[in-house]
């Protein structure tokens, strides 16, 4: 028989339902609601994986999510390719099902034979603070030696490194009360909170069935009958009510402001055969009015000399196996304990057929009614005992205990042979997700223990969680917490235990390795050693010797760890405080973060109308904040340079046609938007003619150049406003900032119309003769239509506004058409043009186009720190009205210093020298190293139209240097430039200036 | 007016594919104004050109008689702002009969028509397939049958109204619209 360890009747597994699963290539079998961990156990195995830093052979410590030691790598979809594993799964809460491939992890060659367990025996040498002390020096092997040899030794299980072919998925939800925990206190919440039928309520709980602790109980009874008939009627009640929802297998694993608490739901790795496309987990973002947490507690191990052997298992651990999962962790059992509850275990391994003893550190005086139910039972109990060791190596065979004398010392040992171990030292309050709500802890010196105490958010807590063990009392704080007051009555519990950190021991403490976090291997003397050298407060402690701060956030190993340092310093534990608990409780994979925000829909990808004309016209695409717009239209054999020299020079020949809509729109109106306009931009406004445009520059408060663009004035009451294409959402906001902030006063009203419109651009001295054709109600001609002014009218049949406005100096117009008809007036216009030459240019060509006429593009020669006179822009600032935003930072006295720096061209000594953009100015090469950086290039373009490289920089006091010669960093080194004017090509003919 | 002579286009997307029991749909186009006015300046009408102004805030009230030209629908989105809904071809009409409505009053009225597109999400399941997405309460209770508010899906800013208890519209920036669109239909893929 495969299940040697199998109990032939009860637990919760569907005998009729036999599975199969691959642990390290060798067959386990079990049935359905077994665990990995149960099916280890039931195959007669403890021994799991090798341990984090020593290599330790690790069997399996609890039967939860707070397991430590038994980690897997699970490949939940072996059989449909590769991407499905992933590490660090805890083999106690993996549900078995066919097809899963789970290995054991660190270890090398095998789980049996590891060349790692060497580590184990220099173990001497990896004290805590171990990296801190010796990879110090020398500094140069830093990078190429320690940190590669660290990053090799260190680390737990492998990283996926395929692509993740599953879905994960994302909902938002609401209710009236989260449940969090499907424990007795968890139920008796959800059904007095569910009572009226009205209340939403939703009850998560982390595991595959609802019962919590309950499911591990076969002995107490609630109104009379067995706990799980109340627990089995308590669900089909909730069940059968509208108002709630019930998630199992949904960790809550994050609690942040306002009750928004986040929970995963492992929505199909359960399922052996899912239907292709269902999600892998779920990501629950919860917004509840009340959250009642019923999160249960955690046992604690005890610390004694290897304490992490397989077999040795935390009590109730050892409980739930055999009663839940029906196996026997072993067949000969000694219970450690210095807490009341693991006589229960006891009482029930002896009935399941296993032999018993036990040990317990308290007193026959401090033990309660569990003492006298063991004895009658026939179990032999030690009180006033300690463990001094485990024997055994693989698996522990013996435990080494010893009395404790009247004055604390250790008497007469004895060894207890046996397979399995089970021990508790107490219990912790999982307040983790009551931590993370930022309510405040408040230590309990009866119960040992941190509780909830001043709730930040509406919040409260209910059962072992806030430290209430008793069955009847969790039921009735349940119900309380709930809203309720009945509760049914049930048999009482074996509770109290006697705080113990280390177990005493005659041994060389500094030779021991007792465990306190068994998932960073982190022993008592480690722990000693921090306080010993100085690090008192438990948050540096935890920081030095990773206690706690493994993928299990220490769950097992706080309170231990904690009670320790408070010890040895000899302090109150409140005094030396409880680490943070931050999210995740438990860890959460990457995919159910991310959800649907994956390849296309990682981010919006915004196109605009013609984008489909320009993909199929070959262009070449580069993002601009969301929106993707085409950078240049290769023909066949031409690269980015060849074709914007092409482009560039078809605009000052002939025309060009752009794509100009992703240009950021607003329309202004009301009967103040004059005033509002005033106030908003540097420059005068309320004297614009209708039909009129002109350009706006927009300071910050600060008095940096925030935005700028073309503004045309429709009406009196009405501004079509252009904006930089990623400036677009922050100028809205900006202006809607002052609008209802500062002047709510102003009667105008903001409308983004940036989508509303597509906008082709045609500039040239060719524009007006494509355009002329498909206009019949607007005179084009320079008198009646000069440059820097707006009409409306129809082009190609259609609504437009068009203006006549330029950013590369030639002849231009910028048809405004409503959105749906952009692609086809492209289309007519490009096709009419084509007797004119025309040539679709991209935005680097429009970069060059209007670098070489010196217009500056806010972004590229601003970064948030150039004010308009650095940008030559000074005349753009009035001085003659009374304010606008940015007005009073402009006389900040290092806005007016001498030595800013100024825009100004630079010309390679060598013309065909393109610079690189972000290149460093510098006055002498030859100075020492750090050098004085006088300036950097914040444009740089081979320019076809000048026949030479042209870049523009920002130069202190460059305005006074024209002429002079500076050097520039190269990726080799230095070249030389001149400084000019930003001004590098003359417009010939019909300029948009004329 | 010079006759339209070019063809109007909506943004280029794929025919729509759902598996699922909740259909997603690309409405036509729609007329769509951007109407902002101070409720004082309202003077205590409720009534601007058939477009009943009277609702709350989230709220959408539709007007007049049958589906097509006629009906008014006004979105109430902000205590100063509506998303008056028309016929695709009574935008000018409505835009003069406001003005003149309003005469005198300040107020803004813009056309956005051609900047949104709007998808229909209808059938069982509707309202968890958008709030995947989107984070709002989408009860009977919180969002009844008549709701219109201005929200988010995913990344995107949207528009929500909901027409019937298993009946929503999505309505988003036209660029957002592919964006809109594959979240709607990913999450459509096995909603609960």
């Amino acid at each position: 028989m495969s299940q040697p360890f199998r109990l032939s009747s009860g637990g919760r597994i569907d005998r009729t339902r036999p599975l199969s699963v691959s642990f390290d290539g060798r067959k386990l079998e079990g049935f359905a609601g077994d665990t990995i961990a149960s099916m280890l156990i039931a195959s007669g195995e403890h021994l799991a994986g090798r341990s984090f830093k020593y290599h330790r052979p690790r069997g399996i410590l609890s039967h939860g999510s707070d397991e430590p030691s038994a980690l897997l790598s699970v490949d939940w979809r072996a059989d449909r390719g590769p991407g499905y594993r992933d590490p660090n799964n805890r083999a106690s809460v993996v549900e078995a099902r066919d097809g899963l491939v789970v290995k054991s992890q660190n270890r090398w060659p095998s789980l049996e034979t590891d060349i790692g367990a060497v580590n184990d025996l220099l173990s001497p040498v990896f004290v805590a603070g171990f990296y801190y002390k010796t990879f110090m020096w020398p500094r140069k092997f830093w990078d190429r030696v320690y940190e590669p040899v660290i990053r090799r030794a260190a680390g737990l299980g492998e990283a996926p490194e395929t692509r993740d072919p599953d879905r994960y998925s994302n909902r938002h939800a609401h209710c009236d009360v989260l449940v969090v925990g499907a424990g007795p206190a968890g139920l008796a919440a959800a059904l007095a909170a569910s009572a009226d039928g009205e209340k939403r309520v939703i009850l998560a709980d982390e595991g595959a069935e609802p019962g919590g602790a309950l499911l591990n109980d076969v002995t107490s009874t609630i109104d009379g009958r067995p706990a799980m008939e109340w627990v089995a009627e308590t669900i089909a009640t909730l069940d059968a009510r509208e108002n709630v929802v019930l998630l199992p297998r949904t960790t809550a694993f994050g609690y942040y402001n306002h009750n928004h608490v986040c929970l995963v739901e492992r929505v199909s790795d359960h399922i052996a055969d899912a239907p292709e496309g269902i999600a892998r987990e779920r990501l629950w973002q919860v917004r509840a009015g009340d959250v009642v947490l019923a999160t249960g507690s955690h046992e604690r191990p005890l610390v004694f000399e290897n304490n992490d052997r397989p077999g040795i298992m935390l009590a109730e651990s050892v409980r739930a196996y055999i009663n839940r999962w029906a196996v026997l962790p072993g067949r000969e059992l000694v219970v450690a304990t210095a807490s009341a509850s693991a006589y229960r275990t006891a009482l029930d391994a002896k009935a399941a057929g296993m032999r018993v003893a036990i040990v317990d550190l308290r007193l026959d005086a401090d033990c309660g009614p569990e003492l006298a139910a063991a004895r009658e039972a026939g179990i032999v109990v030690r009180t006033g005992h300690t463990v001094i060791r485990a024997l055994g190596r693989k698996r522990v065979d013996g435990l080494v205990v010893a009395r404790i004398g009247t004055d604390g010392s250790v008497g007469e040992k004895a060894t207890l042979a046996c397979d399995c171990v089970a021990m508790s030292g107490g219990w912790t309050p999982s307040v983790h997700l009551f931590s993370q709500s930022r309510g405040k802890l408040v230590f309990d010196v009866e119960r040992d223990a941190f509780l909830p105490g001043t709730a930040a958010q509406a919040t409260r807590s209910a059962g072992a969680c806030r430290g209430v063990y008793d069955l009847a009392a969790v039921i009735a704080d349940g119900a309380q917490a709930g809203g309720g007051s009945a509760a049914p009555q049930a048999s009482a519990t074996f509770t109290g235990f006697q705080p113990v950190r280390v177990l005493p021991t005659d041994a060389d403490p500094s030779r021991v390795k007792a465990f306190v976090d068994f998932q960073n291997d982190v022993t008592a003397k480690d722990i000693k050693l921090a306080v010993r050298e100085g690090f008192e407060s438990i948050e540096h402690v935890k920081r030095y010797t990773t206690t706690g701060m493994a993928t299990d956030q220490g769950k097992t190993s706080n309170m231990n760890a904690l009670g320790l340092v408070a010890g040895i310093l000899d302090r109150p534990l409140p005094a030396v405080g409880t680490t943070t608990f931050r999210p995740p409780y438990t860890p959460v994979s990457f995919g159910a973060l991310i959800g649907p925000a994956r390849d296309e829909l990682f981010d919006p990808v915004r196109k605009t109308p013609i984008d489909g004309w320009a993909e199929k016209h070959g262009a070449v695409f580069e993002p601009v904040a969301l929106w993707r717009r085409a950078k240049y239209f290769p023909r066949a054999g031409e690269d980015m340079a060849a074709a914007v020299a092409r482009e560039t020079k078809a605009v000052r020949t002939n025309v060009g046609i752009f794509d100009a809509s992703t240009l950021g729109k607003i329309e202004v109106v009301g009967p103040d938007a004059a005033e509002f306009m005033n106030r908003i931009y540097t420059n005068a406004w309320l004297k614009l003619k209708v039909g009129g445009c002109r350009y706006g520059l927009m300071l910050r408060e600060d008095g940096f150049v925030y935005d700028d663009g073309v503004v045309a004035r429709l009406a009196e009451d009405r501004f079509h406003v252009t904006t930089t294409t990623g400036g677009a959402p922050r100028v809205l906001r900006h202006m809607e900032d002052y609008l209802q902030t500062e002047w709510p006063d102003l009667d105008v009203f903001l409308t983004s119309i940036t989508e509303q419109w597509a906008v082709i651009a045609l500039q040239g001295p060719k524009a007006r003769q494509v355009l002329e054709p498909f206009v019949s109600d607007i005179d084009l001609s320079e008198a009646a239509f000069p440059h820097m002014t707006v009409k409306t009218g129809y082009v190609c049949g259609v609504p437009c506004r068009l203006f006549r406005v330029s950013f590369t100096g030639e002849l231009g117009f910028e048809v405004n058409v409503p959105a749906d008809y952009g692609e086809a007036v492209w289309k007519t216009l490009f096709e009419a043009g084509g007797r004119h030459g025309i040539t679709p240019y991209g935005t680097e060509a429009m970069h060059v186009l209007r670098a070489e006429v010196g217009y500056v593009v806010v972004g590229q020669e601003t970064d948030g720190t150039v004010t308009a006179d650095d940008l030559g822009l000074s005349g753009l600032v009035s001085k003659a009205k009374a304010d606008f935003v940015g007005k009073r930072s402009l006389a900040r006295p290092d806005m007016v210093a001498a030595g800013r720096r100024q825009l100004v061209g630079l010309l390679t000594k060598d013309p065909s020298e393109v610079l690189d953009e972000g290149a460093q100015v510098v006055d002498d090469p030859g100075q020492p190293i750090p050098m004085k950086m006088v300036g950097h290039v914040t444009s740089s373009y081979r320019s076809e139209n000048c026949g030479r490289s042209i870049a523009m920089a920002l130069i202190e006091a460059g305005r006074e240097r024209l002429g002079e010669t500076v050097f520039v960093t190269t990726p080799g080194g230095f070249t030389e430039a001149v400084i000019s004017k930003a001004v590098f090509y003359e417009v010939k003919g019909e300029t948009a200036d004329a | 007016m010079l006759e339209v002579n070019v063809a109007r286009r909506a943004p280029a997307l794929s025919p729509v594919v759902s598996q699922a029991s909740v259909a997603i749909a690309q409405s036509a186009p729609q007329g769509r104004l951007a109407f902002r006015i101070r409720p004082a300046a309202l003077a205590g009408r409720s009534d601007i050109d058939g477009f009943d102004l009277t609702g709350p805030i989230n709220s959408r009230i539709s007007a007049g008689e049958g589906d097509g030209a006629g009906r008014r629908t006004a979105l109430r989105l902000g205590p100063d702002e509506w998303l008056l809904l028309v016929g695709a071809d009574e935008v000018d009409e409505r835009s003069e009969a406001i003005g003149a409505a309003l005469s005198g009053a300040a107020f803004s009225l813009v056309d956005v028509s051609h900047r949104d597109v709007t998808f229909e999400v209808t059938g069982e399941g509707a309202d968890v397939v958008i709030n995947a997405g989107c984070p709002i309460d989408l009860s009977a209770k919180a969002f009844p049958v008549g709701s219109a508010t201005r929200t988010l899906l995913g990344k995107a800013e949207i528009v929500l109204q909901r027409l019937g208890p298993d009946s929503f519209t999505v309505t988003s920036w036209r660029s957002f619209a592919p964006y809109v669109r594959g979240f709607l239909i990913e999450a459509a893929r096995h909603p609960h």
